[in-house]
């Protein structure tokens, strides 16, 4: 049996059609409030289960438990809050109890239900979430840019935010029929934001071999400049896995979020999110979700031990490396040999080749998904 | 921090002496700070196994044939 929904219930906010045409046929008499991509995504991901049980964006009570807890006040686990900021100039003409249009690229996406509107501790968010205050950390300035008030209710969603990756979109309902219809009773999440070297394919496949299928789900959204783009990440993700992985066993369908770089907790609501896509096991490497220095290299895998209730199994990874005296891909545990022989599978190494428009060795990274990013003529984010 | 913390909410549940006894001694050089926070634990543990148990599917049969459709003309099944 693939996984239960985080809560026990896959939350489903999207408008039936009937009671949408309604809505857009009344939707200038709405207060209208524009969000940012990152908010467009998150009410997505309410509206569609992926963030089951979450109906809508917090409330200050349900805000207060995650920083606090790490839990909602139901005692479910829940590490990042899920919040939606507004100014003190828009706080003003708007009240419990209205109801706002929330526009994305001035595209009407969802409706949100106003329970509350509350202040709230930006040190305090920070501090809880990214255990720093510091604002060279991306989600702590993010934190710092964000307006004085949370504003918080229920969502139905109006309209899905524009999306040229459709054909990789599957909604949590989608991959559980997907899931059973394989067969597969256990199946193993992988979360990336890159392109596959030979170190993600040794470590999805080591997963793969205890359970019955892989589901490779790209995060899509906001990137650095200089990262690669989304459609050069799945376009090396189907090259590899049309001619390296069992068709039968490996599936690949994206998750469109916005990163928080909150390293240990944000592992955890990966882990939820995969969950309520049917995932049983979730992988977590090295570094998982992190940025610059700010957490150990395997922190977000201890964090996993205080969540006995998760409901879903993680599989911790030691980082994996190529050793020239083995001869193949191992991890510390069991390589005796020294870092002399050790070629590190470095993302940064990867770019840089690419960008000088040397082929990375196959060590490295398969030929194909190589020359798949070739094809691009500039396959990074400018 | 004392007061961000207090804001959730306690009750009291009894266990037998002795067994509160063999916790104690049971947790002693663990991370558990008490007795409370490691039967915390443990409860959670259960409580969730046996809401897995429980389980069932979020789609009717309805909704299945629709997405099996979807599913096929994306090339997935």
């Amino acid at each position: 049996m693939i996984s239960r929904p985080h809560g026990g219930r896959l939350v489903n906010r999207v408008l039936a059609s009937k009671r949408r045409e309604r809505i857009l046929e009344e939707v200038d008499e709405f207060e209208r409030l524009n969000i940012d991509q990152g908010r467009a995504f998150d009410a997505e991901n309410i509206a569609y289960g992926v963030y089951s049980p979450l109906e809508g964006f917090m409330l200050e009570e349900e805000f207060l438990s995650v920083l606090d807890d790490m839990r909602l006040p139901n005692d479910l686990p829940w590490t990042i809050p899920i919040v939606l900021d507004i100014d003190e100039k828009t706080a003003a003409r708007i009240e419990p109890g209205d109801d706002v249009m929330l526009y994305y690229e001035d595209i009407p996406v969802a409706v949100l239900h106003v329970e509350e509107i509350y202040v709230y501790d930006k040190e305090r968010f920070a501090r809880c979430v990214f255990k720093t205050t510091d604002l060279a950390h991306p989600g702590v300035a993010k934190v710092f840019s964000m307006g004085k008030y949370l504003i918080g209710g229920r969502v139905d969603l109006i309209n899905d935010p524009p999306n040229p990756f459709e054909r990789y979109t599957l909604r949590p309902v989608e991959t559980r029929v997907l899931f059973r219809e394989r067969g597969w009773k256990t199946v193993v999440g992988f979360q990336t934001r890159n392109v596959p070297h030979l170190g993600h394919e040794y470590l999805q496949k080591s997963a793969l071999v205890f359970v019955d299928g892989l589901f490779i789900n790209p995060v899509i959204g906001r990137k650095k400049r200089g990262d690669f783009r989304d459609d050069v990440i799945l376009s090396a993700y189907e090259v590899l896995l049309r001619n390296y992985y069992p068709r039968e066993s490996a599936v690949l369908s994206i998750v469109r979020y916005e990163m928080r770089y909150a390293g240990p907790r944000e592992a955890i609501h990966h882990a939820i999110m995969r969950k309520n896509f049917g995932c049983t096991h979730f992988i977590v490497g090295r570094d998982h979700a992190g940025v610059g220095n700010y957490y150990g290299p395997y922190e977000a895998q201890e964090i996993f031990k205080e969540f006995p209730d998760l409901g879903i199994t993680p599989l911790f990874f030691r980082e994996f490396f190529y050793c020239r005296k083995c001869g193949a891909i191992v991890n510390e545990r069991v390589c005796p040999h020294d870092e002399s022989f050790r070629l590190r599978f470095s993302g940064t190494k990867i770019r840089e080749m690419i960008r000088s428009g040397k082929t990375p060795p196959p060590e490295f990274m398969r030929p194909e998904v190589a020359e798949a990013i070739f094809q691009f003529e500039n396959p990074f984010v400018e | 921090m004392n007061e961000e913390k207090q804001r959730r909410k306690y009750t009291t549940v009894s266990i037998p002496v002795s067994l509160y006894e063999r916790i104690k001694d049971l947790i002693k050089d663990t991370g558990f700070k008490s007795v409370s926070d490691y039967v915390t634990y443990v409860l959670r543990e259960i409580v969730a196994m046996h809401e897995a148990e429980r389980s069932s599917e979020p789609f009717t049969e309805e909704d299945v044939e629709r997405i099996k459709q979807k599913l096929k003309a994306l090339g997935y099944l």
